[in-house]
C-alpha cells in the first residue's frame, strides 16, 4: 500500500469533487487531485502525478514519472498487485 | 564491487559508491537508519547494502504503516467487522495482520463482510451503494495516507453520507523517531528521511534531529541511486562535522511540504494523547483520531470496540526489528513459524516490512560482498 505510482492526467472529470481521469501504464482510472490544489488552481490535463490510494499526492515532471515507473516495473509482483488494485478501484 | 546496472545511471552509481568509500573513517562503525519501509524494500531488492563498505550498516526503521499496528487495534477492527449489517473495508495488506484471535481475513472466512479496497473513496462509494448497511473504513498509514482519508471524510460530510464511518489508526512519523532517539538500546549516526511522507509534511519536521540530537537527516527518493546518494550525503556531513536536514529528493519533496494536505489534516484529525505501536509500546501524540467536528463519523464512537491492549505473541520480535535492534533473520521464528504466507508478526505481512523484504529477496544471513 505504500507505493506511489505515476500517472498522467487525461482530463478533469468532476471539478466539484476534484476528480480526474488518469492514465497509469495504459490503465485509465479516476483519482482525486484535490491535494494538489493551490490558491484555487490545480493540476490539469497532461500533468504527471504520483498516485497513492486513489489520490494524487505530488506533481512530478515527465522524466521523474518515467524513471519512477521503470523502478516500479522492476519491482515486479508488488507493482503488478498495486496495478490490479487500482484497476479494481471505482472512484466516482 | 557489485555491478550497478540496475541504476538509472550506472557510472554515477559507481562514483557515489566510491565517494562513500572515501568518506568513511576506517575503524569507525556507522549506523544509518532508513526510516521508511519503501526504502527497506528498495535496499534489499537492489542490494544497496552490498555496495557499502563493511563498516556502514543500514538499520531498518519503524516506517511501515502495516507493521506498527498493534494486536489490540486489529481486534477492535474485527469486533466492528462482526457486527451484523456492517461492511468492513480496508487495504489489502491490513487483512492479513494477525490480531489476538486471527486476522480480518479469518473473520471474512467466518462470515463477516470484509472487503479489500484500493482507496478510501472506494469505501465511500460502497457506502453510497449500500444505504441499508453500515460501511466502516479501517484507516491506516502515516501522513502520506492520512490526507486521503481526511478528504474522503470531508466528502462524506459534504454529501451527508450517514452510513459511513472510519476507525482511525493513522500515525505520525516524528514521535516514533524521537522515541527511538531517546531509547538507550540504539546508537544511530544518521537518518535517511522518508520520501513519500515528506511530500506531505516536508523536510522541516525533521529539524529536531540535528537540533536536539546532533544527527544528520537526508530525505531521499526510492531509487537505489537515491538511497546511495543520501548515504553519501550523511557520511559527508559526519566527515565535515555538520548535522542538518538535507533534501536529496527535491524533485518531489518541497521543504515545506504540501500545505493543502496539512490543512485538511488539521481540520479533520487531532492528535491522540497516546497511541500504541506494535512492539514499541505507547508513544505520546503519535496517533490521529477524528476531530470533534468529525466525531459523528468516528467508528470507535459509533460501535463498541474492546479497546484493550493485547500483548504481542511471545515468539514475536517485531518490536526489536522495528527499532532496528535486531535484524529480521535474528528473530527466532523468522522463516520458520513466521512466513509471508502465515505471518506471526506484522513485519512479515507487508512487502515494505523488513522481515518480508529479507524473506522475499533471500537476503537473510547472507554474506556481504567485499567492496
Ligand atoms: S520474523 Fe515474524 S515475528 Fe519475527 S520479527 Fe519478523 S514479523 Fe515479527
Amino acid at each position: 500500500m505504500c507505493l506511489a505510482i505515476p500517472g498522467q492526467i487525461v482530463e478533469v472529470v468532476d471539478d466539484e469533487h476534484r476528480l480526474a481521469m488518469v492514465d497509469v501504464a495504459g490503465v485509465r482510472r479516476t483519482v482525486n487531485v484535490g491535494l494538489l490544489d493551490v490558491n484555487g488552481t490545480g493540476v490539469g490535463p497532461g500533468d504527471w502525478v504520483l498516485i497513492h490510494v486513489g489520490f494524487a499526492i505530488s506533481q512530478v515532471d515527465e522524466e521523474e514519472a518515467r524513471a519512477t515507473r521503470e523502478l516500479l516495473e522492476r519491482m515486479g509482483a508488488d507493482y503488478e498487485q498495486e496495478l490490479e488494485e487500482l484497476k479494481a478501484s471505482v472512484i466516482e | 564491487m557489485k555491478f550497478v546496472d540496475e541504476f538509472r545511471d550506472a557510472a554515477l552509481g559507481r562514483a557515489v559508491a566510491g565517494e562513500i568509500l572515501s568518506l568513511v573513517e576506517p575503524g569507525r562503525h556507522y549506523k544509518v537508519m532508513e526510516v521508511c519501509g519503501g526504502h527497506t524494500h528498495s535496499i534489499y531488492k537492489y542490494g544497496v547494502d552490498d555496495l557499502l563498505p563493511a563498516n556502514v550498516e543500514l538499520v531498518h526503521g519503524p516506517g511501515c504503516p502495516v507493521c506498527v499496528i498493534p494486536m489490540g487495534r486489529v481486534d477492535d477492527g474485527i469486533a466492528i467487522a462482526k457486527v451484523p449489517g456492517v461492511i468492513f473495508t480496508c487495504f489489502g495488506d491490513m487483512m492479513r495482520v494477525p490480531g489476538s484471535g486471527g486476522s480480518l481475513l479469518d473473520a471474512k472466512a467466518a462470515g463477516a463482510d470484509v472487503r479489500m479496497v484500493y482507496s478510501p473513496l472506494d469505501a465511500l462509494r460502497i457506502a453510497k451503494q449500500n444505504p441499508d448497511k453500515q460501511v466502516v473504513f479501517f484507516a491506516i498509514g502515516f501522513e502520506t495516507t492520512a490526507p486521503s482519508t481526511a478528504l474522503t471524510l470531508k466528502r462524506a460530510r459534504a454529501e451527508g453520507v450517514k452510513n459511513f464511518s472510519c476507525i482511525c489508526s493513522h500515525v505520525t512519523i516524528v514521535p516514533p523517531l524521537r522515541a527511538l532517539l531517546e531509547s538507550p538500546d540504539l546508537r544511530l549516526d544518521g537518518f535517511i528521511g522518508p520520501g513519500h511522507v515528506s511530500t506531505v509534511v516536508g523536510a522541516r519536521p525533521f529539524e529536531f534531529i540535528p537540533d536536539d540530537y546532533r544527527k544528520p537527516v537526508v530525505v531521499a527518493g526510492f531509487e537505489p541511486l537515491d538511497i546511495l546518494q543520501a548515504i553519501a550525503m550523511i557520511l559527508r556531513q559526519l566527515a565535515e562535522g555538520r548535522c542538518e536536514v538535507e533534501n536529496q529528493y527535491k524533485r518531489v519533496v518541497p521543504y515545506e511540504g504540501n500545505l493543502r494536505a496539512l490543512e485538511v489534516l488539521a481540520e479533520v484529525f487531532e492528535l491522540r494523547p497516546h497511541f500504541e505501536w506494535r512492539g514499541l509500546g505507547f508513544i505520546s501524540h503519535s496517533g490521529l483520531k477524528l476531530s470533534e467536528a468529525y466525531a459523528d463519523l468516528d467508528a470507535e464512537l459509533r460501535f463498541s470496540v474492546p479497546g484493550v491492549r493485547v500483548a504481542d505473541p511471545k515468539a514475536c520480535q517485531c518490536g526489536e526489528v522495528l527499532k532496528g535492534v535486531i535484524k529480521p533473520w535474528e528473530c527466532k521464528v523468522f522463516g520458520t513459524a513466521c512466513t509471508p504466507e502465515r505471518p506471526i508478526g506484522t513485519c512479515m505481512v507487508s512487502s515494505e516490512g523488513a522481515c518480508a523484504a529479507y524473506y522475499n529477496f533471500g537476503r537473510f544471513a547472507r554474506e556481504r560482498e567485499v567492496v
